[in-house]
């Protein structure tokens, strides 16, 4: 074997607790001793996935897996597979030849459980070249929508299928067309919500970027159907890719004769230009998203009447998000049946997630209405990394709430996640392990409401305040019993008071974490103590003096001298100076500090 | 760069006003370009937009204070943004901001003596799958711990 | 310029048999290059396969950008499609494998495979240790 081969050693934590860091340095000796320092390197590598074998080794080019791999076994490996050239057949896990590898992607689990619908072009066409959207059957829905329909055909159509709004709300979009359809008025519009606020969601970005014709298309029809000939997307300008590619295929589309006037032929006139949000969270809610596109501060409006009645300058609007309108092209081309058949009795169709957070394939994928959490985290997506353990999902963002091992069962639909605790939001699904604190996530979520809150109705501005105060203290461990109660309170005159959904909707993840780990709140404020080690003065980093070695790692890595020690003694870790980074933690080779 | 001076050139405010004074609801967008072109919206430049439309700086002023993405300040040459959607603070985004006040020297959200680094916490920036990310000026660094920190900013 | 019914189904048919390879090209090379690709560093890849193409004079190759295929982890992304309908997956590719890839797999005909999507047991393998 001439060839220069690479030894990977998984340093992920659930085999660095299983003694990686030894055995990489027993196959370092043994290579050295049967003299193939030249051909055959170890490296340490991130988690490979595959915990609950740890460790795992994986020898490349061949690409030959071993797994529970003991200290003991090195030398015998690196003899039996380099010296010999044969398997080490005891701890062989997985060859080339047990088909553990496939070309593409979209053999993958991964890609094969999905069903693309809004994502059916992503990854597949150049985004910018129309005549690439013309050849996987882009604008027949248009045509056909233009030729051989009425706008109450349309209408009809869409309504059949049971679409309900993709941003989060789940209001029937046939419904909402309807309305706008009927309303009274001379000048209509359509508008698209690309303002995608939701932290951790990333799915109108991607359609926008990979697609952007599915939506100019689908607005063009919506227009169609309601009477408008003016419509504007919303986008956020944090979204420069996505913006330019929008704006190409909006040029195109007018260059082509598909936006414009006399469209096709037909006498159809419909123009369409972007509208750029400028950071504000609240602009996702309809009515706030109306006030910043006239050019306004985008505070909600109240409601009624409704953007059906009363948008856009005063006329009849619609307002739909990317999602949604990624949709009706194929609603209008298979027909409202073949999409009908999808999904739950309430729920038609597919959603798209945005998955991240501690889970092994992060990534965006479109599964249909009615597949349980678990399919999605640990079929589809590998489970979490580093073999810890689940603690919860966090679907519909800072409006919506966690979602436990109990639930993980539970078929994902509009109704059933709302009766579970959490609701589907816009399709940020965050996956969260023991290490995360459900406290300190409230927290999070409060502060960034806070910060959001546009401050119009004193309810919001106030009561959000107050709550993240409140959740402040106690992750200080300055809190006591009767601050639940007080959380409690509170979140109900926000779900009664608030003018908008933000506000209305803003403790839902208190409560949803205060019905689902009351335990751990209950640790801050009695025990004073954070069990998952997250909130600092909480949570004291200490070293263990059996365990230490003195190699001064940990106090060379340490940001503000806090670590003292010399050769030869356990090191101590001054708690008045830490400031709780974790740095000394990961960087120990011995596992010596842990958080108490 | 130096500190922050009053501006007294108007010219640009001007064309950008004329070229977008028609469209229906424009002052977000007259704004946005404006920034674009001077970097951030000091009092003396809402002036001169107010005075140029015929409205209130008031209603200026409200505008720009109301989105994020408006600064009134002058920002430095680098902006460090950390971001801070959900995805990358379960993973530890919080600890990576702290350790770059730390290193810096400064608050939170703000500018270095010299011009030279701004600080801020970002809304979630949409590559999820390489958290926690963050970004100085173009440069995108993901999967980072907070012992990077000292390294990369040495590179700037 | 403003087309007729018939002008945009003449544009469909004949970009299908582009993206298909029914016409007189080999591969079509597709490089992920929304926002999670580019942050990955997915421009640099599509502007070194974009030059080896030119240089290398291959015009039965396209090169083609795209948006985002879902997996974020192992961006960037490139699927080579052939004109039997086969596809690969390359990830975590940089600038240096993508030459590889065009000189093994696109002139030679052999798939590169240390560098496509490994699975084991249904998980995908991390991309840091695909070299």
């Amino acid at each position: 074997m001439a060839n220069v081969h690479e030894i990977r050693v998984c340093g992920g934590t659930g085999c660095h607790n299983n003694k990686s860091a030894d055995l990489i340095k027993a196959l370092k000796k043994a290579i050295k001793a049967a003299d193939l320092g030249e051909t055959v390197k170890v490296v340490e590598t991130g988690c490979f996935g595959l915990c609950e074998k740890g460790p795992i080794v994986m020898v490349c080019p061949e690409e030959t897996f071993y797994s529970q791999v003991a200290v003991e076994d090195a030398e015998e490996l690196i003899n039996t597979h380099f010296v010999k050239g044969e398997f080490f057949t005891k701890r062989l896990y997985k060859t080339i030849k047990d088909d553990i590898k496939r070309k593409a992607f979209s053999d993958t689990e991964f890609y094969k459980k999905q069903y693309r619908i809004a994502l059916k072009n992503g990854g597949a066409i150049d985004p910018e070249d129309i005549d690439e959207y013309l050849a996987v059957g882009g604008y027949t829905a248009l045509e056909k929508v233009l030729k051989e329909m009425q706008p109450a055909d349309v209408v009809d159509v869409v309504t059949k299928s049971g679409l309900r709004g993709r941003g989060g709300g789940g209001f029937s979009t046939g419904q909402k067309w309807k309305f706008a359809m009927l309303a009274q008025g001379d000048k209509k519009y359509v508008a698209c919500n690309a303002d995608e606020g939701d932290p951790g969601a990333f799915m109108d970005r991607s359609i926008l970027e990979g697609d952007p014709h599915s939506v100019v298309e689908a607005m063009a029809i919506a227009a169609y159907a309601i009477g408008a000939d003016e419509g504007y997307v919303y986008v956020r300008a944090e979204y420069p890719t996505a913006v330019k590619h929008l704006q190409k295929a909006i040029d195109d589309a007018k260059e082509y004769g598909l936006l414009g006037d006399d469209i096709l032929g037909t006498g159809f006139n419909f123009t369409l230009s972007i509208r750029l949000g400028a950071g504000a969270f609240v602009c996702g809610e309809e009515t706030a998203l109306l006030n910043s596109i006239e050019g306004l501060r985008g505070e909600p409006r109240p409601r009624p009447p409704y953007p059906a009645n009363k948008g856009v300058f005063g006329c009849p609007t619609i307002l739909n998000n990317v999602e949604t309108y990624a949709n009706i092209t194929t609603i209008i081309n298979d027909g409202w049946e073949k999409f009908a058949e999808l999904g739950t009795e309430k729920s038609k169709g597919t959603k798209v997630f945005a998955i991240g957070g501690k889970i092994n394939n992060t990534g965006l994928l479109e599964i249909s209405m009615g597949t349980t959490l678990r399919e999605i985290i640990f079929d589809i997506c590998g489970g979490i990394p580093n073999g810890r353990k689940f603690k919860a999902a966090q679907t519909g963002g800072p409006s919506g709430g966690c979602i436990t091992e109990k639930n993980l069962d539970v078929p994902i639909d509009y109704d059933n996640l709302i009766a579970i605790g959490s609701m589907m939001g816009s399709g940020g699904l965050i996956v969260m392990d023991e290490d995360n604190c459900m406290v300190d996530v409230a927290r999070f979520f409060m502060d960034f409401i806070v910060d959001e809150s546009c401050g119009k109705c004193p309810t919001c501005r106030i009561g959000t305040k107050r709550m993240l105060e409140i959740l402040e203290k106690i992750c200080d461990g300055k809190g006591e019993l009767a601050d639940i109660d007080r959380l409690q309170d509170i979140a109900q005159t926000l779900a009664n008071g608030a003018l908008c959904a933000l506000g209305q909707s803003a403790s839902n993840p208190v409560l949803s974490t205060l019905a689902n780990f009351k335990d751990e709140y209950l640790a801050h404020i009695v025990d004073k103590k954070c069990p998952a080690g997250v909130c600092k003065n909480l949570t004291d980093f200490v070293i263990d003096a059996d365990k230490c070695k003195a190699c001064g790692k940990c106090k060379k890595a340490c940001p503000v001298e806090a670590i003292s020690g010399e050769a030869k003694v356990a090191h101590v870790i001054d708690q008045e100076k830490c400031i709780k980074c974790g740095t000394c933690m990961s960087n120990c080779p011995f596992d010596a500090i842990t958080k108490k | 760069m130096s500190k922050q001076d009053t501006i007294t050139n108007f010219d640009a405010v001007k064309e950008i006003v004329a070229t977008y004074r028609d469209m229906p609801g424009c002052l977000m967008t007259i704004l946005q370009k404006t920034q674009d072109e001077y970097g951030y919206l000091p009092f003396e430049i809402q002036d001169a937009i107010a005075e140029e439309l015929g409205i209130p700086t008031s209603e200026v002023y409200g505008v720009a204070t109301f989105y994020s993405q408006f600064s009134l300040v002058k920002k430095g040459d680098y902006l460090i943004s950390v971001c801070l959607g959900t995805a990358c603070y379960v993973k530890n985004s919080q600890l990576i901001l702290d350790r770059l006040a730390l290193e810096l020297g400064i608050e939170i959200g703000a500018t270095t003596e010299d011009y030279k680094f701004t600080l801020e916490p970002t809304r979630c920036l949409g590559c999820c799958g390489l958290a926690p990310v963050m970004t100085i000026n173009d440069d995108v660094y993901g999967g980072i711990v907070p012992n990077d920190i000292p390294d990369i900013l040495a590179k700037y | 310029m403003k087309k007729t019914s018939q002008q945009l189904q003449e544009i469909r048919e004949a970009t299908l048999a582009k993206i298909t390879l029914k016409n007189d090209q080999t591969h079509r090379i597709l490089v992920g290059l929304a926002t999670c690709g580019q942050a990955a560093g997915a421009r640099p890849v599509y502007d070194e396969l974009k030059k080896i193409v030119t240089d290398k004079n291959l015009a039965n190759v396209q090169v083609v950008q795209t948006g985002c295929i879902g997996l974020c982890r192992v961006e960037p992304i490139v699927e080579v499609l052939e004109k039997d309908g086969s596809k690969t997956t390359y990830i975590n590719m940089t600038a240096e494998k993508i030459a590889k890839v065009v000189d093994e797999h696109i002139i030679g005909g052999k798939v590169v495979d240390e560098y496509t999507i490994t699975v084991v047991d249904g998980t995908l393998i991390s991309p840091k240790i695909i070299g």
